[in-house]
């Protein structure tokens, strides 16, 4: 997901027994539903688990504006590109919000993407993919921001009140990046005969990188149980990633186009698709830094770091001054 | 065809056509600031200002092509004019260089589009007016923000000063065009459709000078104007550079539904 591989602090869950009072407290806590606000007492394990993946999942919002601003000059309407520059927009929102959330546990926005920057931390694999055709603006909004939708639901109820509370207001405004993207992928489909072309590459090309988004196989993913027993997770991968292809494989049947997976196949008795796991070979080099656009994405959010820094640096100068103006005027 | 005084052409659809490719090319200039700005609030900042800008650009071109009586709509001519036939001002199509000169140059169209604009809410002709009252809310908006922010970065560091003077004496030779005036403006403003360009110089320089005061800027002596992207005299080598990229895709699948 935008926060695939979060590295807990923890070995594993500690039972009751092994629990000193003040954790047995603030697990009682969170199993009768509570929230956690920021002043409340918390085990260090579960705020540095949570800085990694609120962290990761604004860093995943802020870098995932680069693969659609890449098309954002190049839209081919003036209503299709004010809608993707009001869905990047949206986007550059979220990670605010994130950031603020993440503030909350004592870790400022600029020591995150320094962070970010220096590769201490990660973002989702997903937009280490190219966008290559306008076709692929549909499948990002119907696939990246579907699977996003997915995880991101359940995580209106996490137990930690400020992210809980960033996630409704960002879910607000996912579906609306859906359906923009299943908007276009439509109009694509029933095109000319290059559109359709364009549309099933652009399938083809994001079908597994968005099946990567839920993470690794719960039966490898030795970080899912503390977190799923803090609500800081809710649903497992394999759950999630279940339920993407069950909503999204009619969706393209719908467009007239064909998942590119010689393996699936409906599976009355689970009552679901059977379909073929991506290849994790490639989800673990691109998340070390292999993937197609690794260097081009750091590069671009680091030139912008850079190129801005006097722009940043001289607005918190001026005001200084206006604050040491208006104390002498007093 | 838009722009340049036509004999038989409603000026209206020339004023529209001027009005609607300042904002779109402006807009579009904006918009590829996308996910590169300084900080994350002016990210956001710059595509609110960029998808204002293009709403606006919409709905001129639309009065444009329905005044000019040749079935184009605000596609048509976003999409499938060249570099010739646009006229906007020459100000709004030069590069994004660095934050400074972008909004610098922002400043400079703001604080002349919320006079210009409080103008044409008068104008005689209702489209025109309600064009430019649902604008003026939003122009007001952005010259607020970009003024404040020229004269942040103005007064901030000693870098940040240096780099808005720089970039102030690479675009003011740009702003004498807002008042330029030909047979156009003349017939709008005695049809009392636009006030004439000229009438705005004085409160639009004299917004100007109170900025650039407060900035501690100082403009350049300009001895002539860059002017002609209105008319369509003139254009930068840059304007065609941008179109290839904004409408390439209408270009090389033409005909098609998006
Ligand atoms: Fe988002
Ligand atoms: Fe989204």
């Amino acid at each position: 997901m935008y926060a695939q591989m979060v590295k807990s602090t923890g070995r594993g869950v500690k039972s009751p027994e092994e629990m000193t009072p003040e954790e047995r407290a603030f697990q009682a806590r969170i199993d009768a539903d509570e929230k956690i606000e920021p002043r409340d007492w918390m085990p260090d394990g579960y705020r540095k688990n949570l800085i990694r993946q609120i962290g990761q999942h604004a860093h995943s919002e802020i870098v995932g504006q680069l693969p659609e601003g890449n098309w954002i000059t190049r839209a081919p309407t003036l209503e299709r590109k004010m809608i993707l520059l009001a869905k990047v927009q949206d986007e550059a929102g979220h990670g605010l919000y994130l950031y603020a959330a993440a503030e909350t546990l004592g870790v400022s926005r600029d020591a995150m993407t320094e962070d970010l920057l220096s590769g201490r931390m990660k973002y989702s694999s997903i937009f280490n993919y190219p966008t290559l055709t306008w076709a692929d603006m549909g499948a990002v909004g119907w696939l990246v921001d579907g699977a996003a939708i997915m995880n991101q639901v359940p995580l209106q109820r996490t137990s930690y009140g400020p992210y809980a509370r960033a996630m409704v207001r960002i879910c607000k405004e996912e579906s609306f990046h859906q359906r923009q993207g299943f908007d276009i992928m439509m109009k694509m489909a029933q095109g000319s005969p290059a559109q359709k072309r364009m549309a099933q590459d652009a399938l083809n090309r994001f079908w597994y990188p968005s099946l990567m988004m839920f993470g690794p196989s719960d039966a490898t993913s030795v970080h899912s149980a503390q977190s799923m027993a803090w609500r800081i997770k809710i649903n497992s991968n394999d759950e999630l990633r279940q339920k993407f292809v069950d909503q999204t494989v009619p969706q393209a049947e719908y467009l007239g186009l064909t998942v590119p997976d010689d393996g699936l196949a409906w599976n009355a008795e689970k009552g679901g698709y059977d379909f073929t796991e991506p290849d994790w070979e490639e989800f673990f080099a691109v998340l070390k830094g292999d993937g197609p656009c690794n260097a081009e994405r750091l590069q671009a959010r680091q030139k912008a770091w850079d190129d801005g820094a006097w722009v940043r640096e001289g607005l918190l100068a001026h005001g200084r001054k206006r604050r040491a103006a208006g104390i002498a005027a007093q | 065809m838009v722009g340049g005084p036509i004999a038989g052409v409603d000026p209206v659809a020339i004023l529209a056509g001027r009005m609607g490719d300042t904002a779109l090319v402006l807009g579009h200039r904006i918009s590829e600031w996308c996910g590169l700005a300084p900080a994350l609030e002016e990210d956001i900042a710059l595509a609110n200002t960029a998808l204002d800008l293009i709403g606006q650009a919409k709905l001129w071109l639309d009065l444009a092509g329905a005044r000019e009586g040749l079935g184009r709509d605000a596609d048509g001519l976003a999409y499938l004019r060249d570099a010739w036939d646009f006229r906007n001002l020459l100000l709004v199509e030069r590069p994004n260089g660095d934050f400074g000169d972008t909004i610098l140059r922002q400043a400079l169209f703001d604080g002349w589009h919320v006079q210009l604009l409080a103008g044409l809410r008068d104008s005689r002709d209702e489209q025109v007016a309600a064009i430019a009252a649902k604008a003026s809310k939003e122009a007001a908006y952005h010259w607020q923000r970009s003024r404040e922010t020229v004269i942040a970065l103005g007064d901030g560091t000693e870098e940040s000063h240096a780099r808005m003077q720089a970039a102030l004496v690479r675009a003011w030779p740009f702003v004498g065009e807002m008042f330029e005036s030909d047979e156009t403006d003349a017939a709008l403003s005695s049809a009392g459709i636009a006030p004439a360009p000229a009438t705005l110089s004085t409160s639009v320089m004299g917004a100007f000078e109170e900025m650039l005061a407060e900035a501690t800027l100082r403009a350049p002596e300009v001895s002539r104007w860059q002017t002609g992207g209105r008319s369509g005299r003139m254009h930068t080598e840059h304007l065609g550079h941008m179109l290839s990229t904004m409408q390439w895709l209408q270009r090389a699948y033409p005909g098609c539904d998006w």
